[in-house]
Order: C-alpha cells, then structure tokens, then sequence
C-alpha cells in the first residue's frame, strides 16, 4: 500500500497517494480541476494554466505540482475562476473557432469548458489571424485556426523509436503546431486515431472519417466536462 | 549528404544537445539554415526534421531564408526610438530599397528589428554582419550602405574604436564602455589570480560560508541569495554538476554586463572558478547573448590565458582533483534565455522555455544535473568577497542588500552608462548623479520592473524597497506615458516563448487595447480592463517574463492614471476602433467605386 | 402597462436564428401576449415606427448596409441583443477573414465553379444602389454597444425564450446546461 498524504481542497478533508500530481489528487476526491494541456500518463507542461489553484495561498499550476502532506488548496475561488474564464476567453479570440463547423464539436474540451464556464461572448476582440491549415501529410491534416498550443501531441505521439512527429515552430503569439510528413505519413490507422484523440481541441483531424457521433450524444451535449468526477457513476 | 553539413555536425559529435552551435555555425557559413540543412542535421543527429525546426525557428539570429550578405539587425527598444531610431530607419531603408523584415532584390541587404542590444548608452545602434555600428545617423547609414555596395566588409567600416579593451586588437569596436562611476566592488582595482590562492587556501564549504555570510544575493534582478544556492547544489545528488554563468543581458536598458566582459572578463572568470570550486562543478559554461559576439576572441584569449596559467584544466589553482574548464556557449537572440532554466534548456539545444518548478535548476539541471546559474555581476562580487572577507562586504548597502550595484543608465540624462553605486541610493539621487534632463518617470529594472514617478522619487534603490538588475530609463517630461508603455508591451510579445497562454496572447490583447486608448478611441473602461487584465499576467504565467509582462501598463496607470484619462473618449461608455471608411476602401477599389462612399 | 416592443433583423447570416426563434413552438402564443414586434422580418414591418425595448440582431457586419441596419437599431431600440455565432463573432461568414477582399471578390464572381463560365466580361458588380464590402465581417459589438448575447449556431430555442422571459419580466436568466452551445 502507497502512502496516504492528507491535504484540504476548499477546506474538504482530501486524502491522496504519495506522488501524485494535485489534478489527479483532487480528481480521486471527486474534485474536479480544469485542465487542457495536461494528460494524464506524460509529462505536465503546465502551459494553458487553466488548472492553477492556490497552494498555501501562492498560484501555482495543479498539474505540475505534487501533493504534498498538509498543503491547503483553493480552487473554486471568484479569484480562480476569474482567471479560467480569462484563460479560456484568450484562447477563443487567439484562434479562429468556427464551432459550428469543427468535426470535434461537442468533444471539444475548450468548448466544453467555455460551456461549464459559461462563456456568452469573450471578453476580448476577435483578431482573426489568419492560421495556416496543413493538409499534406496523408493521414491527417492539422487545422491550425483551432490549435491552442497544448503540445499534447508533441509531448505523447513519437515513432517506435522515439522521434518527435509534433513540434512547436516558432515562438511567442506566432508559435505554431508543426508535423514531420515523412514520419505522420508512416503512422499506422490506429496511431493517427490516438492523434487526433489527443488532440483537446479540433486542430489535429484523421482525413477520410468524420462526424462519427450524432449530435445529442456527444462526450459534452449533455454534462459539463468535469461532471463525471463531480458526480462520480455509482454501480 | 553534403559534406559541409556533416563535418560542422560531427564537429558537435553528433551531439543534439549541441544543435545550437550546430545552428550557429552553419549559420556564420551559409547566412541561413535552409530546409536541405535541416534534413541534413535531422538525419545526422537521427532526429525529426521538426526538433530541429523548432529550436530553429525559437531564435531571432537563425533563418530558413537567406537574409542577405549584409545583415542589418537595428536595435528597437524605447531608448532607441528616443535617440532617433525611426529617421535611421528610414534612411535604411531608403538606402537599401528595401523595407524592414525583409531582403533586398539583388541580396545584398536584410533589414530587421531586433529586441534591445545592449548599447542602450549609445543609441541608435545596429549589428551588422556580428559588428556592432553604435549612435548611427542618417549621414552613417549613407555612408554605410554605400561602402557596403562598394564591397567593404562591415569590420572595414568601422571608423573608431571606443576606450579601454574596445580598442584592443582582439575587439577593435566602436562600441564605448561609458563607465561613469567605478565602485568599491566590481571595479575596484585587484590583482588577478589573487583570489584563487585565497580559494586554494579554503575548502569548499569554507567558501560557501564565506558567501552566505556576505550576504550577496544574485544580481540578475531576482535576488536569491547567492551562498545559499550553491549549498542547495552540493547537497543535490550527483557527483557531475554544471556552473553556469548567465551572460545573456536582455532586459531592454541593461548593458552592465557588456563593460565587465570587456574590461574584467578575468574577474568574471576567476569568480565562475570559484563557483565551480564551490559547489563541485565538472564545467563552467558562459551563456553568452549573440549580440557580444564581437567580445567572442577577447573572451577566448582570456580563457587561453587562464589554461596557461594553470587556472583552468586540471588540478586548478594547484588543488588536486580540481579539474574544471569554462566554454562559451552563445544564445541566438532570445530574451527568456536570460530566464535561468530557459537559459538551460537552450544550452542543451533547444527552445528556451522555462522550465516548470520543482525541480529547481539545482536539483536538476543542465543535462538533468544539478546546476548553479548565476549573473554576471554576481559572479564578479564573488572574486572580490572572498579576497576583502563578508565583514568588508556587509558594511556596503542597506541591512538587508549588502555590497554595491551596477546600474545602467540610459534615456533622457546627460551622463548614459554604468554607474557601480552602494545600494541604497534613492531615485533622486540617482537622477542627479546622471544628470537627468527633466525627468517624468523612471522606468525601474527595465519593461519587467516598475514604471515610477515623481511621488516615488525618494525610495530607495534596494532590495527591500525598489529592487532592480540595474537597468534604469530615464523618461523626460516631452514623452508621452502610453507611448512608452506601448513599446514596452510589444517588447514582451516579441519575446515571448509563447507557451503559456496568458503570455502567449493576452499581451497582445493588452497592447491592442492601449492602442484603442492611444488611438483616441478608449473609454474610462477600457482603462480599468487593462488593470484587471493586466492583474491576472503576474498570477497566471509560468516564469519571470509572463508573470511581469503587464508591469508597465499596471504601474504606469497606478502612477501616471490621468496620462491616460486625458486621451480617452470622455462622457462614453463604448468606443469602437470601427472606421467605416477604412473598412471599405479595399472592396471600393477592386470594384472600382469612386468616389468612396 | 404597455407590452414592450421588440425589433428584429438579421444581418450577414442564414436567418437560422430567426428560424430558431420559430422553434419555441406553441410558447410564440404567449410570446405574441408578452410583447409586440414592430421593424422586423416576423411582421414584414420594414421601418422604425417608435422606439423599441429590445433589438434582436442576427449576423455580423459584412457591409455597408449591414453597419447601417446595426446603427439603427442601437438608435432606436433601448435594449440591444446579439443572437447567435454570426452576430457574436462574425460566425460562417468570417471564415473569410483571413482571406484578402480581393480574393474573395474573384472567388465569387470571376473564379468560381458557378461563374467562371458566365461572367464571360469579368464583371465585379458595381452599382450605386449595392453596399459596399468591408475588409472582413465584424462582430455587432466591435460597432455598437451590445447588451446580451445568446450564442449558438444557431441558438437553442430555449435559451432565445428564456432570455426573453427573464428580460420581459424582469426575471434571472435561466441557463440551464443545454442552452449554452456554439453549434
């Protein structure tokens, strides 16, 4: 048996195991922290900041930091949830996000926290950047107007041997997402599907196949993203 | 396989963690890394084309495109503006027939602002081809791009060499020291090599103790406290550790480093031994930035001279088993790499993105091992600590910052250069001291620190008041406040590594929202969005960059709010950038429709 | 107590939205109780006649018309709404944003599958009485002042009547999670 660490979330009593990051922590607790740049099994990024919370009243992101014996955390605060909204509004007015238009509506995290969060319009001006879409790669094609720079992709997709088949290019608000053809090209039917499922966000599309679930029955159509931790199945 | 490729990969030893200097000399040889190159390194270094496209495209000075035979990178911050940069602009582009982030059509040259350069004492100032061409004119730039058509190389054009080292065979540049006042500290005089018999004579834990003692925090802008950082790196596990000196001065108006690593690049190099000694580091590496490339053979010379000395290789200083070198490792025109553990990660080859913490730097470093960085300045009190003793050092500065500061001092005073002052001084002494010319506003610690006014004139220049790295501009009463805030603001968007979110974007948001003030088009409100807006940068973001990136708009609105209120729309509760006129103008001339309704 | 009136238009956009508002089923009985139209396509009443409470706008700005129907309606109706993804942030029609006038121009009358072979003259049409085309297709609230915004392409028609509800009666939106999508 792993050691049981005890902490408090909003001032609930919480108990997790040694070595755990505070998401998962908070997570085996029915507590639901927002993330998007974070997957569980690689390593955090702590790059969207969404799932920042206070710990012993200093923010820090909660994917990156471990659970710690004793430690108070605050997460569904006006303070935190302001920032969130923000965090999510930045990122709509950042790409160009065409909701209505986009194979992973319904599935899409960022919407699904625009909903939870519910967000009528952004706060900020739309800038309508123009974004490359790249569609040269045989499997997939990767629209970058959805793309928000979470590097799940380049963090968890690598060829057998290793190799990088993401990466960012360039930097600051010109960062893009970038993909090796000859490598995306070689990837099996099954790789590019754990591509796209990566993918929080409707940048990274399989080609060929689409618009598989109906509307109505979508991972977001009818809980908040967060509900299934909140409320967790009892059997 | 080119053969050229090959060789400057295998000079690395094919070693991806050296990508930088791979990039860097391919870089010098061929003006650009094309995407031939790129599959080259790739397949050589048995990596994907896009790491090598990443860390590629992450930095200022590498380009997939040619960038001409003559490079002209002309400096961009405030104080450039200041002294006159756009006229100089202009004349280069008139000069060139080209415009600027662009290539000339016969190639011959590129135009391209960079970030500050560190000659904010003598702007405008621009690199060409690695030379640096300090307080440019109009009548230069001719002057220049006509000895340029002519053939000459940018060195042959150099027609002054500035005072000390500047002139020195190995630097043989224009550029000026302008050390305006020498302190008790880093530049009093000393007998090189004196301070490694004192380290001989000490274990290492004596000199940690030594350091602790003295107080000595760093000297970056941060302030951790030097001895206790080198501690925490020895307790670490691991017998290989790094040392790592962060030269790459890149906060707009700091330029301090610049005059040590021409007039003591001994003393710096004594204290990264004394570092290394300390905290048991196998290497020292000087994280130096592209812009001083023209110091790169004094510098070299130096650390030649020091190996002949017995100083560095093996058994240094005669202590047996102390056997430590010091490389140079150059950046390529990146801000955040001055951000310590982004400074690893480019060191390491790749894009400078700081690092998420736990683990510090000294728990797991350079290539995951432990590793101290450390300032310049910090690095250069160190030698002289050790030599005068904790004691001497504590009865300089304030109870809670001891010792002396470099600042560097730039903008509307008559006096721009470095100045080693006791902490402690107030603002207003220091405009004095460099004799400011009516002086509206200081911006402290350079675009991350604190844009101060006349109501805070009299704190004073310490840790616990204003702390600072040292840069200081001086912002007369003929400039306009949102006007400096604004260029600032787009200094950090440039800079920006781009992966948090609020950093990545939100300043854009934020500068695009003092532009709709600046623009006239701004109501009482949008001032109080860019506070609340502005708030959330310090709480969101990841590393010193992001977390400070609103500072200017926050301080600036705290203290100079009615600079502001005075432009805004007044008596409105919406104002829109919306022109109706300019909107149609492109459709209006495709169809043909004059006049413009 | 007179029934507040309400105005309606749709600017760049499908008329989903209006098509939305007609999904509230057998409650636009109760609707008509609750309130009067005056300038809007539901009555075919193509001027202001008085002031109006509340301004339903559906669509962005693509034109100058478009701008001036907008101005309009923030001059005469008390209360300003923007209904669904076109008038919330420019929706399908801003997918051209990115995309030069120029460009887009050629596409639809000189380039395209449906043109290329008739507008044999290359003719861009240019007649006084046609508005003229902005650079991009703006957001209502990047003009005027907006103040409610229902998005959804198009919005459910719950939310349209639960935010009429509540505006008419004074009442709290209701927000239920089913009512707040894009799509």
């Amino acid at each position: 048996m792993s050691e049981k660490i005890k902490f408090t979330i909003d001032g609930k009593e919480c108990f997790a195991d040694k070595g755990k990051n505070i998401v998962e922590a908070a997570k085996a607790n029915g507590i639901y922290i927002p993330t998007l740049c974070h997957l569980e099994g690689i390593e955090a990024a702590g790059s969207c900041r969404i799932c920042n919370v206070k710990i012993n009243g200093k923010f820090m992101t909660a994917c990156t930091t471990e659970v710690a014996d004793g430690i108070i955390v605050e997460n569904n605060t006006p303070e935190i949830q302001e920032l969130r909204k923000i965090i999510v509004e930045t990122l709509f007015v950042s790409g160009n996000h065409y909701c209505a238009v986009c194979e992973k509506s319904g599935n899409c995290d960022l919407q699904a926290l625009a909903y939870r969060y519910k967000m009528l319009v952004p706060r900020f001006p739309f800038e309508f950047e123009k974004k490359e879409v790249d569609a040269y790669s045989s499997k997939l094609y990767l629209d970058r107007n959805r793309c928000i720079l979470c590097k799940r992709c380049v963090r968890s997709i690598k060829t057998k041997d290793g190799k990088s088949i993401f990466a960012i290019k360039g930097r600051g608000y010109k960062a893009m997402i970038n993909i090796d053809y000859e490598l995306a090209n070689k990837m099996t039917e099954e790789e590019a599907r754990k591509a796209m499922d990566t993918c929080p966000v409707g940048c990274i599309i399989r080609k060929e196949i689409g618009y598989i679930t109906p509307i109505g029955q979508r991972k977001y159509d009818k809980k908040p993203i967060g509900s299934e931790i909140e409320e967790p199945v009892t059997k | 396989m080119s053969s050229q490729i090959q060789s400057i990969v295998e000079k690395y030893g094919n070693d991806a963690t050296r990508l930088m200097d791979i990039l860097i000399l391919i870089t010098k040889e061929k003006g650009c890394v094309d995407s031939n190159n790129i599959t080259e390194i790739a397949n050589q270094l048995n990596i994907s084309q896009v790491d090598v496209e990443q860390t590629l495209s992450f930095y200022h000075f590498f380009s997939e495109q040619p960038r001409g035979k003559y490079t002209i990178y002309l400096n961009n911050s405030l104080v450039a503006y200041m002294m006159g940069r756009a006229e100089v602009a202009e004349a280069f582009e008139k000069a060139t027939g080209t415009k600027f982030g662009s290539v000339s059509n016969d190639g011959l040259f590129g135009l391209y602002d960079t970030s500050c350069i560190g000659m904010n004492d003598q702007e405008p100032a621009v690199i060409i081809n690695g030379v640096i061409f300090p307080k440019v004119t109009t009548f230069r730039v001719r002057e220049l791009i006509t000895a340029f058509r002519a053939g000459k190389s940018a060195q042959e054009v150099v027609n002054s060499y500035g005072g000390g080292q500047n002139q020195s065979l190995l630097i043989k540049s224009m550029v000026t020291n302008n050390l305006n006042r020498r302190g008790p500290v880093i530049f009093s005089d000393y007998k090189p090599g004196d301070s490694l018999k004192k380290m001989a004579s000490l274990n290492s834990k004596e000199v940690i103790e030594v350091i602790k003692n003295s107080n000595l925090r760093g000297r970056g802008g941060a302030g951790f406290p030097t001895g206790i950082k080198w501690e925490f790196c020895t307790k670490s596990e691991g017998d290989e550790k790094y040392l790592l000196c962060n030269a790459d001065e890149g906060e707009p108006g700091t330029f301090k480093d610049r005059v040590i690593l021409t007039e003591l690049p001994h003393l710096l190099f004594e204290g990264m031994i004394i570092a290394g000694y300390a905290i048991g580091a196998k290497e020292g590496i000087l994280y130096l930035r592209m812009e001083y490339e023209y110091l790169k053979d004094h510098l070299e010379f130096n650390l030649d001279e020091f190996r002949k000395k017995g100083w560095l290789g093996k058994n240094v200083a005669g202590i047996e088993g102390f056997n430590y070198d010091i490389r140079i490792q150059f950046g390529a025109g990146a801000y955040i790499c001055g951000e310590e553990s982004a400074l690893i990660e480019s060191c390491e080859g790749k894009r400078g993105e700081p690092r998420n913490r736990p683990p510090f730097p000294v728990q797991v470093g350079y290539l995951d091992k432990p590793t101290v960085v450390n300032n310049v300045e910090t690095l250069c009190s160190v030698v002289k600590i050790l030599l005068n003793g904790a004691e001497w050092y504590n009865t300089m500065g304030t109870i809670e910052t001891t010792g002396t500061k470099l600042l560097s001092i730039s903008g509307d005073i008559r006096y721009p250069g470095v100045f080693e002052i006791e902490w402690g001084m107030t603002i207003r002494e220091m405009l004095e001291m460099a004799g400011a010319i009516n002086p509206l506003a200081v911006q402290v610690g350079g675009p991350s620190g604190r844009l101060v006014g006349e109501n805070e004139f009299d704190r004073t220049i310490c840790y616990e008041d204003l702390p600072t790295g040292g840069a200081m501009i001086v912002i007369g009463e003929q400039r306009n406040i949102p006007d400096v805030v604004k260029y600032f603001t787009e200094f950090f968007i440039d800079e920006s590594c781009g992966s948090c979110v609020p950093c990545r974007y939100l300043t854009v948001i934020l500068r695009n929202k003092l532009q709709k003030i600046i623009d006239g088009k701004g109501v009482i409100s949008d001032i109080d969005d860019l506070v609340n807006w502005g708030k959330q940068m310090k709480i969101a973001n990841r590393c010193g960059l992001g977390q400070t990136a609103a500072n200017p708009i926050l301080s600036s609105i705290e203290n100079f709010r009615p600079e502001y209120e005075a432009i805004i729309e007044k008596g409105k509760d919406f104002g829109t950038t919306f022109n109706l006129e300019a909107a149609i103008q492109e459709s209006c001339r495709e169809v043909g429709r004059f006049p413009l309704a | 107590m007179a029934k507040p009136i309400v105005a309606t238009t749709a600017l760049a956009s499908c008329f989903g939205c209006h098509m939305s508002l007609l999904d509230i089923d057998d409650r636009i009985l109760e609707l008509i109780e609750l309130v009067d139209f005056n300038k809007s396509p539901v009555d075919d009443i193509k001027k202001f006649t008085q002031m109006c409470d509340i301004g339903i706008i559906e669509g962005g700005c693509a034109n100058s018309e478009n701008v001036h129907v907008l101005k309009e309606f923030r001059k005469n109706c008390k209360i300003l709404i923007s209904l669904g993804e076109c008038a919330i942030m420019g929706g399908l029609p801003a997918m051209r944003n990115d995309i030069p006038v120029e460009e887009c121009l050629a596409e639809a009358y000189l380039n395209g599958p449906s043109t290329k072979n008739s507008n044999t003259e290359k003719i861009l049409p240019n007649d006084a009485e046609l508005p003229c085309i902005l650079d991009k297709v703006y957001p209502c609230h990047e003009i005027v002042k907006i103040d409610y915004f229902l998005p959804g392409c198009p919005p459910r028609a719950d939310l349209i009547w639960n935010a009429l509800v509540a505006l008419v009666t004074g009442d709290e939106m209701k927000l239920p999670y089913e009512v707040i999508k894009f799509d």
